[in-house]
């Protein structure tokens, strides 16, 4: 069986030192080994940005594709092979600015995939604009005098959109954030994650110390239950997003490819192409 | 006896106008006739003038009559919009419910029949239509039998009642219409035909139909006019196959979801029109850098912006050839009828995957809607090639390296390993690469992959990429078109040649790479060249004057008033620049 060495390759990857992103991808390969799957069995598609960089970081099949589109792509490879484990990446610019009109549908879709958003509320690849999760007042280049937008709310968002998975970790706990993106591949539909993924280079104030004295772990609130939405919502709201854990799971609703009809049960790049010339014979009928 | 007949319905969106001419032109297939219908349409769901203009000979049919025999109208703005196409030797049947008026000028009588006071005596005016085709059936001296057929398909399912209320219909209206005639009757008849039964599709059911046989068994798509049809085909027939189609947010979605599907291994597509097709552009760059294979449908309708999004327009061209940032390799093809529409899907298909790149079947509204008999395809010419696909086991990898996707090979083509396949981990990226796809700006790299990439278009094999019919070695004229002026430009061939005019047409099928060794012989053998094309800037002449010498003899024919060239007009205009 793997282990998360074997999730490694030799890539060096360019992120600062520091950066949140380093954990992401240490907890990608740990969950992966956990659910004891090899790396042949695993693609990572991600978007444009530091963190889309991911999926050249990881040995299994990567594509890096195009700013905000990791969803879609990675969507349409898992219908082509629903066997494989399939994780999308990508950032807070890449996931909810460009690629926010994908994020909601692929939510709401329900595919059986993990998507894992590195948010670090900046664009630091572009070295430091403003992100549409960046705080209001926050300045940045492109907001010298303060973000006037408010801050969007990826978790609220994902609620509203019918998510069956929501989490949320943050990237100096590796073993929760691990254990997340673990449940979120087993979970059988969209698994949406959330990770508080520090930029130390351009985001001053949105750093590791402050998501530590900032952030409540779900696990902490007595009563907490993460099956019970409205539940979800409300904590949510009151904690102004900054909480870890399993948000909400919806273990009852069948992923889209279940309730997809005449879907096949194997792999479709399994599938036979060609039709047989009586199949082919009662199409063109039709048009007689 | 007729050679041809020209037949119209008319009325409001949503009257049931369209099952008219289907009902019309299935009963003229199964007696064996040709037939091509067009229909003017708008972009609302009810209300506004629409017609169905239908086209019947004994022989092969592919461009829209330039005059009208019958038109049957169901309000009076059916007669106002389209009576000036009437001949003296024409006829309108008009609803005499809504009191219908001759136009001072029309050459044609009108007769105003109570199709929906007949079809209300019946049991439902809804019927008003199958009145309409009995009296039709009338001028042309039909055997009513032969609708029997056609309406137990369409209402056999809701009973026995309905079959017969509907062959009620039709007699009660040829029945009153012989009366309103008199000696007239059967003036319209046709010369018999074959008695074959033909495929009767739009371009979109044969490129659905291709996609299909070409063995895709996924698609994404966003609705959009005139190219709907492709994905509903789809969504019909995929789950047959254990495939499926996936309606996405928007076209970005549907092409890249289309590209991650190809990476997984299943030919896979989407089908749009121009607007769309604007917002695949980078997807189009994607999938020509991360060699990709990734099949568009460009079914164009008149731009810019949201235009024209119900007419005829070929404008889309420029956009196909050049479209994206950057430099990709890309093949753009262009069929001009309904069979080769289906056949060229199918090549799409296979040179995608053969070269790992985009293929864009580009298509125009009137042939993507026009619809017409062709002989059922031919099985045995469906041929399915993938290209390189690595088989077998690959060995494992040192120091956990990744699998050279991006092989420098002779052909520029690199083999192809699937996710989910041991030993075969690689990279994927549009940023520029080295051979294990690991991102690489180095200048010498650079060119490696870039030469590689645009290599491959060397390789590429394309069945018949110009259609020729070319009886002239020393040609007055060369009439040169795309896409669906193909009819129009034959039957203006064949009606110069009957004056003995000597005319050359060549269609060019494969649009990119420009197949100009086969075209510029043509060009040097003729006295004239005259391109055809439904856009305003000449988009066709300018690329031919890109890749083919001969300058000062072109000439350009344009329209894009949102009309598909009649043959008439054409010739006129043909004429004019011969003079």
């Amino acid at each position: 069986m793997a282990t998360f060495k074997d999730f490694r390759n030799s890539v060096k990857p360019n992120w600062c030192p520091g950066c949140g992103d380093f954990s992401v991808q240490a907890a990608i390969q740990r969950a992966a080994a956990n659910v004891g799957i090899e790396p042949h069995e695993l693609a990572v598609v991600a978007g444009i940005g530091c963190s889309g960089r991911i999926a050249g970081y990881i040995n299994s099949y990567g594509f890096h594709g195009i700013h905000g589109r990791a969803l879609p792509l990675a969507q349409g490879l898992k219908m082509a092979n629903r066997d494989l484990n399939v994780i999308a990446s990508g950032g807070d610019g890449d996931g909810f600015a460009i690629g926010m009109g994908h994020t909601v549908h692929a939510i709401r879709r329900n595919v059986d995939m993990t998507y894992v958003v590195m948010d670090n509320q900046i664009y630091g690849l572009t070295k430091g604009q403003t992100s549409p999760r960046s705080a209001q007042g926050f300045i940045t280049k492109s907001t010298p005098g303060g973000a006037i937008e408010p801050s969007l709310k990826p978790l609220e968002v994902a609620l509203s959109s019918g998510a069956t998975f929501v989490a949320q970790g943050f990237s100096t706990d590796i073993k929760e954030l691990t254990a997340l993106i673990e449940e979120g591949i087993n979970h059988k539909g969209f698994s949406f994650i959330n990770v508080f993924s520090p930029c130390v280079t351009y985001n001053k104030v949105n750093t590791y110390d402050w998501f530590k004295e900032h952030l409540t772990k779900l696990g902490d609130i007595e009563g907490y239950d993460a099956s019970d939405r409205d539940l979800a919502m409300r904590t949510v709201m009151e904690k102004e997003g900054l909480v870890t854990g399993i948000i909400y799971q919806d273990k009852e609703t069948p992923s889209y490819q279940e309730k997809l009809n005449g879907y096949a049960e194997t792999p479709l790049v399994d599938a036979d192409l060609s039709l047989s010339e009586a199949e082919f014979g009662e199409l063109v009928k039709e048009f007689m | 006896m007729l050679h041809q007949l020209s037949w119209k319905v008319g009325g409001q969106q949503g009257e049931g106008i369209e099952s008219t001419g289907e009902i019309f032109s299935m009963a003229m297939n199964r007696l064996g006739y040709h037939l091509y219908g067009y229909r003017h349409f708008s972009s609302r769901i009810k209300g506004g003038h629409t017609n169905n203009k239908i086209t019947v000979r004994p022989t092969q049919v592919r461009a829209i009559a330039d005059d009208l025999d019958i038109l049957v109208a169901f309000d009076q703005e059916t007669i106002d919009v389209n009576y000036k196409e009437l001949t003296e030797n024409s006829i309108i049947l008009a609803d005499a419910k809504f009191d219908p008026v001759k136009p001072e000028d029309s050459k044609a009588p009108l007769f105003s029949v109570p199709f929906t006071e007949i079809a209300a005596e019946l049991g439902t005016s809804l019927m008003k239509n199958m009145v309409a085709i009995g009296a039709t059936s009338a001028l042309l001296n039909l055997d009513n039998k032969v609708f029997q057929s056609v309406v137990d398909e369409i209402f056999g399912r809701k009973g026995e009642e309905v079959v017969k209320k509907n062959m009620e219909a039709i007699q009660r209206g040829y029945d009153v219409m012989s009366e309103l005639l008199g000696e007239r009757v059967g003036e319209w008849e046709l010369e018999p035909a074959d008695g074959k039964r033909r495929m009767f599709m739009i371009g979109n059911d044969a490129v659905a139909l291709g996609a299909l046989a070409a063995g895709s068994r996924f698609m994404a798509a966003y609705p959009i006019t005139p190219a709907s049809e492709i994905m509903e085909y789809m969504i019909k027939k995929l789950p047959k196959f254990g495939g499926a189609v996936i309606q996405t947010e928007d076209e970005i979605a549907a092409a890249t979801m289309a590209i991650g599907a190809n990476f997984g291994g299943v030919r896979s597509f989407t089908a749009s029109a121009g607007p769309g097709l604007s917002l695949m552009m980078e997807s189009i760059g994607l999938s020509g850098m991360t060699e990709q294979p990734l099949v568009i449908v460009d079914t164009q309708r008149g731009g810019p912006s949201t235009g024209l999004p119900t007419k005829q327009e070929q404008s889309d061209l420029m956009a196909m050839f050049y479209g994206t940032h950057g430099e990709i390799p890309k093949v753009v093809i262009a069929p001009s009828t309904v069979e080769e529409a289906f056949f060229d899907t199918i090549q799409a298909f296979n040179i995608a995957e053969e070269l790992q790149l985009p293929v864009i079947v580009m298509t125009d509204l009137q042939l993507s809607l026009g619809k017409t008999t062709v002989d059922a395809f031919d099985y045995s010419k469906i041929e399915i090639r993938r290209g390189k696909i690595v088989d077998g086991e690959i060995p494992e990898p040192e120091n956990k390296d990744y699998f050279k996707r991006y092989e420098n090979t002779d052909d520029g083509v690199s083999p192809r390993v699937f996710p989910g396949t041991p030993n075969g981990i690689h990279h994927v990226t549009g940023v520029e690469h080295d051979e294990t796809g690991k991102p690489n700006e180095a200048p010498g790299n650079r060119n490696t992959q870039m030469d590689k990439r645009f290599r491959k278009l060397d390789y590429l094999t394309f069945d018949t990429p110009v259609y020729v019919n070319a009886p002239h070695e020393e040609a007055d004229v060369l009439l040169v078109g795309f896409n669906s002026t193909r009819g129009a430009i034959e039957e203006v061939q064949e009606r110069l040649s009957a004056e003995g005019v000597k005319v050359n047409h060549a269609h060019i099928r494969l649009l990119f790479p420009f197949p100009a060794a086969e075209v510029a012989p043509l060009v040097a053998g003729a006295k004239k060249v005259v391109v055809v094309e439904n856009n305003k800037t000449g988009q066709l002449a300018n690329i031919l004057k890109m890749n083919v010498g001969g300058h000062d003899k072109f000439a350009c024919i344009t329209k894009y008033d949102g009309t598909p060239f009649l043959p008439r007009e054409l010739e006129t205009k043909v004429k004019e620049l011969l003079d």
